[in-house]
């Protein structure tokens, strides 16, 4: 397929006896919004952990734009552009919120190790700010991240990964852990920013509801293996689906 | 690190700068001896900041120490503005080179392999005599400064106040190192390395510059500890004065960067008082203070002091208010 951002080929891991990763392959184009859904131990996270090198698969190939990244070390993958989240954020709480965003932008402008310019410069403190305005963390700023509430947290997880300006954007279950009332609107939050900025996105959700309403392409897993791959409706309507993610046709 | 009025930092400077003036030539001594190695207790701080500790630190002062034994044994060069550079560059050496098995390493297996480290100096320190007479040590002889060689009565002033402006240049140097984003990495490693390898970045990097920094800082340590004691012996390098510095940087407090000048400063009298009125109890006397610190002010010193200032400041804007 020509215009493949991502393309996963026979990936297979195991884990013991247990396949957590069963012969995956999956093509994602340039532009799409994929949704992924699955029960507990579907696999879904496995296929997040071995596109962006947390795991190395036994078998099979990981390429992203046209380069093999196969087992390749996660920073070396962050740098190929795909930047991911994570299901349980992971933030540096004893830095503020600001900080933690900065970070990122300079590691973005290949400056992270520079031990001499400070990390406040006003170009970056004004753009950092205009990032976390968009993700409605503004308001937190200059607070320690450990204030945080559980949706902003998620909310600034996923900032970070966007601050790397990457062309693959990965999030794990971006709405676990925040209340019903307040997961609909943190992925509205979401979805302005992936539309705004036209970025490819997988996004791992085990809330179908969510799935049905945000993704334009959704892959269904069990036991390590994609079951189906289409339109969320077509997916989540299908019997086979139904009974692996919600136990029920 | 938070930012703070200038004013303290005049002050803190003019103190230290009227010190040859105001106090007699034994506490000039002590102050001296404590700038010097407030720069080897700043280097084992750095590690603290990412909840690292290290009991091998005093490796690099010994390089640093030695430096100049060796530039004076073997070369006739006794240059303070000439082996303080030098002493810094082979401590970055020695740093960058340990460096590279060190940035591998957490937690307990780092502080005991730099305690590791450090006791294969040593030990080659006590061995190799043809090279660093053993124990019997090295002398520093009178040192130079930029070819001047000032008259005995003023060369504890020289002294002091080359240490000064060392102190100075690296308080610094350290502060907009820990302002960069190296600095901030530090920080943060302490707290999720996964998100910085996912940030692209390299956590054996950041704990690898860091350690060749360390290594050049607590050498420059060394050397005028070297010149300012006048003998260079390989207790150095030994573990209890690696342990003394992190011991001295819980004191002070790691957060800031002056904290581990006042520990430091704060040690030295403490140790010399101490064994003074209990010259048989005087650990005993440190290990008090150390469990009073940890219990009540795990920040330490200077944390003591923020919290006196910010009280001092809530009060201020109360009156304004009122």
């Amino acid at each position: 397929m020509p215009d493949a951002i991502l393309q996963a080929v026979d990936v297979t891991k195991s884990f013991g006896m247990v396949k957590a990763a069963d012969g995956i392959s999956v093509e994602i184009r340039a532009g799409e919004l994929v949704g992924i859904v699955g029960a507990n131990g579907s696999g879904k996270t496995t296929f997040l952990n071995l596109t962006t090198g947390y795991l190395k698969p036994d078998r099979g190939r990981v390429v992203f734009m046209g380069r093999d990244c196969t087992g390749l070390p996660p920073r070396v993958i962050t740098k190929l552009g795909i930047a991911r989240s994570f299901q349980i954020p992971q933030l540096y709480t004893n830095l503020t919120v600001l900080e933690s965003l900065l970070l990122a932008m300079a590691a973005q402008a290949g400056k992270g190790t520079g031990c001499w310019q400070p990390l406040y410069r006003a170009e970056w403190t004004t753009e950092g700010l205009q990032t976390l305005d968009r993700f409605g963390l503004r308001p937190y700023a200059r607070r320690p991240v450990s204030e945080l509430p559980e949706g902003g947290r998620k909310l600034l997880d996923i900032a970070l990964s966007f601050a790397l300006r990457p062309k693959l954007l990965l999030m794990d279950e971006p709405t676990s852990g925040v209340s019903i009332e307040d997961k609909f609107q943190v992925m509205d939050t979401l979805m302005k920013v992936i539309d705004e900025n036209r970025l490819t996105t997988i996004f791992v959700e085990h809330d179908m509801e969510v799935v049905q309403r945000y993704g334009r392409r959704v892959l269904a897993f069990n036991d390590g293996q994609v079951i189906a791959d289409g339109a969320p409706d077509a997916v989540l309507a299908d019997p086979e689906v139904r009974k692996a993610v919600l136990g029920r046709a | 690190m938070r930012a703070r009025l200038p004013w303290e930092g005049v002050v803190g400077a003019a103190l230290l700068v009227a010190v040859p003036f105001v106090l007699p030539d034994w506490m000039k001594f002590i102050v001296t001896l404590a700038m010097a190695k407030f720069m080897a207790v700043l280097a084992v701080a750095l590690f603290l900041r990412a909840n690292q500790v290290t009991f091998g630190h005093a490796m690099f002062y010994a390089v640093g120490a030695y430096t100049v034994g060796f530039g004076v044994k073997w070369f006739g060069v006794r240059d303070v503005v000439l082996l303080l550079p030098l002493g810094a560059i082979l401590g970055a050496a020695a740093g960058a080179l340990i460096g590279l098995v060190m940035a591998r390493y957490r937690e307990v297996f780092f502080a005991m392999l730099n305690l590791a480290f450090s006791m294969m100096l040593y030990g080659a320190l006590l061995k190799l005599y043809w090279l660093t007479a053993g124990t019997d040590g090295l002398s520093a002889g009178v040192p130079l400064f930029l070819g001047y060689a000032p008259a005995r009565d003023h060369l504890r002033d020289f002294l002091y106040y080359a240490t000064l402006l060392a102190v100075a240049i690296v308080i610094y140097a350290v502060y907009r190192f820990l302002a960069s984003p190296l600095g901030f990495y530090l920080k943060a490693m302490g707290d999720n390395e996964i998100r910085i390898e996912y940030s692209g970045e390299s956590v054996r990097r950041v704990m690898y510059l860091t350690y060749v920094l360390s290594g050049a800082l607590a050498a420059i340590g060394g050397v005028l500890a070297a010149f300012i004691v006048g003998h260079i012996v390989p207790e150095y390098s030994f573990w209890i004065q690696s342990g003394e510095f992190v011991f001295v940087a819980l004191l002070g407090g790691y957060a800031s960067v002056v904290g581990p000048l006042v520990g430091s400063i704060a040690f030295e009298f403490i140790r010399t008082y101490a064994s003074k009125y209990f010259p048989n109890e005087w650990q005993m006397v440190l290990g008090i203070i150390m469990l009073a610190i940890i219990l009540f002010r795990p920040g330490g010193l200077w944390a003591i002091y923020e919290a006196i200032a910010a009280r001092f400041a809530r009060k201020e804007s109360e009156v304004q208010g009122a």
